[in-house]
């Protein structure tokens, strides 16, 4: 609090993974990794509650052992990322599509606003509709509004085994319908990731002998077009899933929302230069762009194409490019947590 | 009140603005039977424009505003609010949009929230809100109180399953927030609006998340000699690691108000059923099943039944969904509770709930969603005895403090609405509130969206409620 009042300009950052958000000139850090550990978990309630700075790794591992876990599956947890960066980005991993992201599982937050004041959202509980739903509208706030301090988290039963099957395709459009029709039928992926060559990627969560059997019938209805992962290749893949290590280094990396219907569309618009991946079903696309393209050609081909797009590691200009929604509204709001103008702008 | 008619013409068509009395009288109460407003008028839309042109108008001449669907409030979220209008949104009716493949849908706040399942089947898809009012409640109230239902714990609620909007706000300005993809970037504005009580404004537009239909369930009934083992059984399954789509119970006084009314086919003389639904596929279940019936049987039920099929399911849930109008057989009127406590102490919050009645001289049934903590205590009274509507308002107000006490929630999924606003200070500070305020205000500069709602009077606010509501003290409002 103190920190927030006595700094005329200021954004929390925490253990700077996605770090193109936090390298804001004008603008002093605040170093919130010292504000971390965990104040109040109980398994049988499913609720986890931790400071900020508390490193997801950290907290996952205490997860774990109690057999829980986070199912949206943070990011750059493998990296050093903490908490409070994870809410503040709103990034989902590849586990978001089988109970939600990283939105549906915050249930309350302490923060600092930009008058000093600490304040609070949520609750404890993983039931709650007492008061506006500020834990949600935080996620994805970049810093910008407010400064996380303590987050509440629903947690899961983690599933007791994994399966990651590899699905073949021609090309990106019939992945594209393989990975549609996993997404549509009852089989309840955990993870599933398109390539840009059509390369479907699934994960499966449960018990073991049923997820042989689940695998098989899915290996079958697609029309024996793939394979079983071996567990080393499985969690090589999930891990540079998590690290984006299969970006080539130096790159700039961009998050675009969309949805399946596009992803030809987009695919076919994007430069061969850009690594790509698309993620959560179908509803990310990760791009790669190397360091020496002028971004801000990306820029005006996202814009044209309506698509928003959110710069969070390498060097460029400001972080949100392409076609972001806009309302006066958002500037009125901002304003309420930060009258005096302390964190840094979005746009 | 004529003021308003005349301030109205021009905006409808005369015959969707009603302002006789006998058309006004049915909009006086939502769910919350206890407290009636009759509004000046009760306008009737049918377009997303004519929504936003009366939203405008009411601005312009600072005319307050409740949107309202079906009613069916349990906390006053659409009692009308004197020299107020309320507008009716159950003409925009239309399922706009389904895309299967992009699993989304596309509709008005007037559609029934069971009907964008009913439409949505023939793509083998459904949507997962369920309160238990879904065959009568209507989207816009369901995205406006965040409804929830008896599948919560592993599904989430109403918010979790809405993409995007569009509304109107009560500043005039028409927005989209949200979109289609279940990815963002940037604040979640439409998450801010879900939830909001009808304080931004109307939606007239919502994206709502499909999910693909689950292919098998396993649904089990339970029952038990005393609420504290159905408790321990669902202690046990959470520590077992299962995810039930759904863990309910029922009292012994709500099932016997259920069987009176729909002949569900519960135990006789049970002191608690246990409703317990696996959910998920074939394979999973064949698992899942086995270690259900392990932990069940060690929990010592004294009856147990596992339904065949989709008749003994729907059997099964009768009962429970029908548990609140069916108290209505027991008592001329009740008032129904949301609070949550955290789960594990549920025990402690049912023997509360106990001794609260005796104190208070009012029967409680219980209902509730035991995977979540989230309770509704039925507190029955009768209207027309003198002091019975008191001593009940007295109990309900005891138990949401008791609630908040032990970590808990006010509301777990009604919301706060008028019923609960004076107690939003037990689990908010003045600066919280202070702040929610200010939001508000930036949605809603002159206060004319469903005002006097959600937050408390005064400058401080009140714990606790006894009596005739403030606002019943000033004759603002009466009750039948």
């Amino acid at each position: 609090m103190q920190a927030v009042r006595s700094t005329p300009s200021l954004l929390p950052t925490g253990g700077r993974t996605k770090n193109a958000l936090v390298n804001c000139e004008g603008f002093e850090s605040l170093e919130l990794t010292d504000l971390s550990g965990v104040t109040d978990y109980d398994p049988s309630e499913y609720v986890f509650t931790a400071k900020a700075g508390t490193l997801v790794e950290e907290a996952q591992a205490i997860l774990h052992e109690k057999k829980q876990y986070f199912p949206f599956d943070p990011p750059f947890s493998i990296k050093g990322s903490t908490l409070g960066g994870m809410v503040a980005c709103g990034f989902n991993g590849p586990g978001a599509i089988r109970y939600g992201g990283l939105r549906d599982f915050l249930i309350g937050v302490s923060f600092v606003d930009g008058r000093g004041n600490l304040l609070k959202g949520g609750g404890k509980v993983v039931k709650n509709a007492a008061g506006f739903d500020l834990p949600k509208f935080l996620v994805g706030s970049l810093g910008r509004f407010a400064v996380l301090v303590e987050l509440s988290f629903k947690v899961f039963p983690r599933p007791r085994a994994f399966r990651s099957l590899r699905i073949d395709s021609e090309n990106l459009s019939t992945g594209l319908e393989k990975m549609l029709r996993i997404a549509g039928t009852g089989w309840e992926p955990d993870a599933l990731e398109l390539m840009s060559d059509g390369t479907v990627f699934l994960r499966l969560g449960g018990t073991e002998k049923a997820l042989v059997k689940r695998s098989s019938t899915i290996l079958s209805e697609l029309g024996e077009s793939g394979e079983v992962l071996p567990e080393d290749l499985a969690l090589n893949f999930w891990q540079e899933a998590n690290a984006f290590s299969w970006t080539p280094k130096d790159n700039i990396l961009i998050k675009v929302p969309l949805t399946p219907k596009r992803i030809l569309e987009i695919d076919s618009l994007l430069p061969k230069f850009v690594n790509r991946r698309y993620g959560n079903a179908g509803n990310v696309a990760w791009l790669a762009w190397p360091e020496n393209e002028a971004i801000v050609e990306l820029g005006r081909m996202l814009a044209k194409a309506d698509l928003p797009g959110l710069v969070f590691r390498g060097k460029a200009g400001m972080p949100n490019i392409g076609s972001w929604t806009r309302a006066s509204v958002m500037g009125d709001v901002r304003r309420i947590f930060d009258p005096e103008g302390k964190f840094p702008p979005l746009s | 009140m004529e003021d308003i008619i005349n301030k109205l013409r021009g905006v409808l068509p005369a015959e969707r603005i009603l302002s006789r009395e006998e058309h006004l009288v049915s909009y006086q109460s939502d769910g919350l039977t206890a407290f009636s407003q009759r509004p000046s008028a009760v306008v009737v839309p049918e377009t997303p424009s004519e929504v936003i042109g009366i939203v405008r108008h009411c601005q312009k001449h600072e005319i307050p505003f409740v949107a309202r669907g079906s009613g069916t409030s349990l906390s006053g979220g659409c009692l009308p609010v004197q020299d107020g209008i309320v507008i009716a949104l159950n003409r925009l009716d239309r399922i706009l949009e389904i895309n299967p493949k992009n699993r989304w849908a596309r509709v008005e706040p007037g559609v029934v929230n069971l009907r964008v399942s009913e439409v949505a089947k023939q793509h083998g898809l459904y949507f997962a809100p369920d309160p238990s009012s879904q065959q009568i409640c209507t989207i816009g109230g369901n995205l406006a109180f965040n409804s929830g239902g008896a599948h919560c714990l592993k599904y989430g609620m109403t918010t979790n399953h809405v993409l995007g909007l569009k509304a109107v706000l009560a500043n005039g300005e028409v927005v989209e927030f949200g979109g289609e993809s279940l990815e963002r970037v940037g604040p979640d504005w439409a998450s801010l609006f879900a939830g909001s009580e009808g304080l931004f404004g109307i939606a007239f537009e919502i994206l709502l998340r499909l999910l693909p239909e689950v292919t098998e369930r396993h649904t089990l009934l339970a029952s038990y000699s005393s609420l504290e083992s159905a408790g321990n059984a669902v202690s046990a399954l959470v520590a077992s690691g299962l995810l039930p789509g759904a863990m309910e119970i029922m009292d012994k006084l709500a099932i016997q108000a259920a069987e009176a009314a729909v002949s569900a086919g519960y135990p006789k003389g049970a002191e608690a059923v246990l409703i317990v639904e696996l959910e998920g596929t074939p394979e999973e279940l064949e698992s899942e099943q086995k270690l259900l019936s392990d932990v069940i049987k060690s929990s010592s039920p004294e009856e147990t039944h596992v339904a065949k099929d989709d008749i003994e399911r729907a059997k099964i849930w009768k009962g429970r969904k029908s548990a609140f109008s069916a108290v209505g057989r027991l008592s001329p009127d009740f008032i129904v509770q949301d609070g949550v406590v955290p789960r594990n102490r549920l025990g402690e919050a049912l023997s509360m709930i106990q001794k609260v009645g005796l104190e208070n001289k009012v029967s409680i049934a219980n209902v509730f969603h035991a995977g979540d903590g989230n309770l509704h205590p039925l507190i029955m009274y009768d209207g027309r005895e003198d002091g019975s509507l008191a001593r009940a308002e007295k109990a309900a107000g005891k138990i949401l403090e008791a609630c908040v006490e032990m970590g808990g929630s006010i509301t777990g999924e009604h919301g706060v609405g008028m019923e609960k606003k004076q107690y939003l200070g037990t689990m908010f500070s003045k600066d919280d509130i202070g702040l929610m305020k200010k939001i508000r205000r930036a949605f809603d500069p002159c206060e004319i969206a469903n005002p006097g709602k959600m937050f408390p009077d005064g400058e401080a606010p009140s714990l606790s409620l006894y009596g005739l509501h403030p606002l019943e003290k000033s004759g603002t409002i009466s009750r039948e």
